[in-house]
């Protein structure tokens, strides 16, 4: 095996490894930038010795010992050392001397509640958005510097600031390494599905030929999701999030075309929808609903994603369910675009009368003055209803408000198309 | 990328039908399956059935003709797969290599090919 070989093999190990080891030592390190930099230390030594001496039978088992090590001299170092640490060092110094050669013991983590707590920490309130996404990336994802710089287009030493500045945060807010009870946690999950959802778009939303790192945000991100949907198995949210994102991600090569325009979801070939997703999506949705009565954001908008996956043609989608499902979601989570979205299924559903009062009231409320899908959808229900002279102004209006090309286009051809009626 | 672990127990492509797994085997499998699916790699996997109870079609000169099992003329057949979603090759590698195999157990490692790897149709 040469350098190279073994490097990338080391790397693999690295990344099924890292996450597990950082939050380890920060449980006994209780600062994630110090467990971030003594975990490279211990990647550092593997990568020195792995090479000559072989790659050990458990290479996870050595990652950690090597990394402990480092901990415990650390810990001794630091002049600093509040009891508690003291306390914690002796014990993993005692079950050092007693276990022998298992060193991995002390900072096993079996049930996972380590890597929860990371996750709470990289997603805490106190950190800004882009931080919590760089941080979660970075620890939970093993993502490096550069490749997190690469998937958001910005450059590595923004990123590297980013995660430096964040780490700095939380240890001056003193943010404790622990899960939270009760009903912080509600809310503390919630900011972590976030920011899982976050990185998700942010790569869904590249279209085909953009650099492969984008949309290789979606399958860390799915990574994560059933990560997290293994250490908190009760959470009915976290399945709603891992179905909402199976879903979507099942229609990811049917939604642009060879040319890397986007095809609406209606007008998609079905046979391309990667039924495997969609399958792992609705079980996911069935863990959701069968966890709570009350579905919440994520759930209910995967329950929506799976009316269309379920249906075998356009035709057959159940727009009335939709239209509920939509209902429920604005009552939970009020927005002039959840309402938008409810307009177009009601339209559907109850035909284009309907749709429109509805489309009709948010625009007297000026509500999404300057987006364009609203003149967009009131100019389709319009030609719908047969006021061909209404709806080409729409579709002009829309037209005018899109900064997209190829959008436009298709807005003007649609209010051209209204002139012929 | 996704890859397809297939696992090709040397002596299944003779075994006859109804042929299980030693339940100890399947015991540490299932842990073996569990940290994959905790992981969050894990898609998709199953066992099958020996080659005894199924049959192939081949189509020599364009026309399908059917043969039942077991094959003689094979050497070496899947008898279950994992499939799973990882970074690089050498992850895949690495979650095989963690496999609680036995003496006589190879795993095929292959990249499933992606839609976009198939010539797009004009």
């Amino acid at each position: 095996m040469d350098a190279a070989d073994s490097h990338r093999e080391i790397d693999a190990i690295w990344r099924i490894e890292s996450a597990r080891i950082v939050a380890g030592l920060a449980r006994i390190v209780r600062d994630i930038g110090v467990a971030q930099d003594l975990a490279q230390d211990a990647l550092v030594a593997a990568l020195q010795q792995w090479p000559e001496e072989g790659i050990p039978d458990k290479p996870g088992a050595w990652l950690m010992a090597a990394a402990k090590h480092r901990a415990l001299d650390w810990l001794r170092r630091d002049k600093l050392i509040g009891r508690k640490h003291e306390e914690l060092g002796r014990e993993i110094a005692r079950e050092q001397s007693t276990a022998g050669t298992d060193m991995e013991a002390a900072i096993d983590d079996p049930i996972g509640d380590d890597l929860l707590r990371l996750v709470f920490v990289a997603c805490h309130p106190v950190l800004s958005t882009e931080a919590r996404v760089a941080l979660t990336l970075r620890l939970l994802g093993g993502l490096t510097t550069a490749e997190i710089a690469r998937a958001f287009l910005t450059s590595e030493p923004t990123i590297a600031q980013r995660i430096v500045r964040a780490k700095r945060t939380l240890a001056e807010a003193r943010v404790p390494f622990e899960v939270p009870r009760g009903d912080e946690l509600k809310a503390r999950l919630s900011s972590v599905l976030d920011v899982i959802y976050l990185i998700f778009n942010e790569g869904y939303s590249a279209t085909a030929g953009g650099d492969w790192m984008r949309p290789a945000l979606c399958e860390e991100a799915l990574r994560l999701g059933r990560i997290l949907a293994e250490l908190t198995p009760g959470e009915a949210e976290v399945h709603g999030l891992v179905a909402l994102m199976e879903i979507q991600a099942s229609r990811s090569r049917a939604r642009v075309n060879a040319a890397g325009e986007p095809i609406l979801l209606l007008d998609q070939n079905r046979a391309q929808w990667d039924h495997l997703l969609i399958r792992r999506g609705l079980a996911a949705l069935a863990r959701a609903e069968g966890l709570s009565a009350t579905p919440g954001k994520f759930t209910l908008q995967a329950a929506i994603a799976a009316c269309h996956a379920r249906a075998r043609t356009a035709a057959e989608t159940d727009w009335a369910r939709i239209a509920a499902l939509y209902a429920m979601l604005a009552r939970i989570m009020p927005s002039p675009i959840v309402e938008l979205n409810r307009a177009v299924a009601v339209g559907m559903a109850a035909g284009p009368h309907a749709g429109l009062a509805i489309v009709d009231m948010l625009t007297a409320e000026g509500k999404l003055a300057n987006y364009h899908l609203l003149p967009s959808v009131r100019g389709d229900l319009l030609v719908k209803v047969g006021r061909g002279s209404e709806a080409r102004a729409e579709f002009e209006r829309a037209a005018s408000l899109t900064a997209n090309e190829r959008e436009r286009k298709l807005l003007l051809d649609r209010a051209a198309a209204c002139e012929l009626q | 990328m996704r890859f397809m672990m297939l696992m090709i127990p040397k002596g299944y492509e003779t075994a006859p039908p109804g042929t299980m797994p030693d339940p100890k085997a399947v015991a540490t499998m299932m842990q073996y399956n569990e940290s994959l699916q905790k992981a969050g790699v894990l898609l998709a996997l199953d066992g099958l059935h020996p080659p005894s109870t199924g049959a192939r079609v081949s189509f020599h000169g364009g026309k399908p003709t059917v043969t039942d099992g077991p094959f003689i003329e094979a050497k070496e057949v899947v008898g279950g797969y994992w499939m799973i979603q990882v970074r690089s090759k050498e992850e895949a590698v690495e979650w095989a290599s963690r496999c609680p195999g036995s003496d006589n157990e190879v795993i095929e490692i292959r990249q499933m090919m992606e839609f976009g790897d198939f010539p797009q149709p004009k």
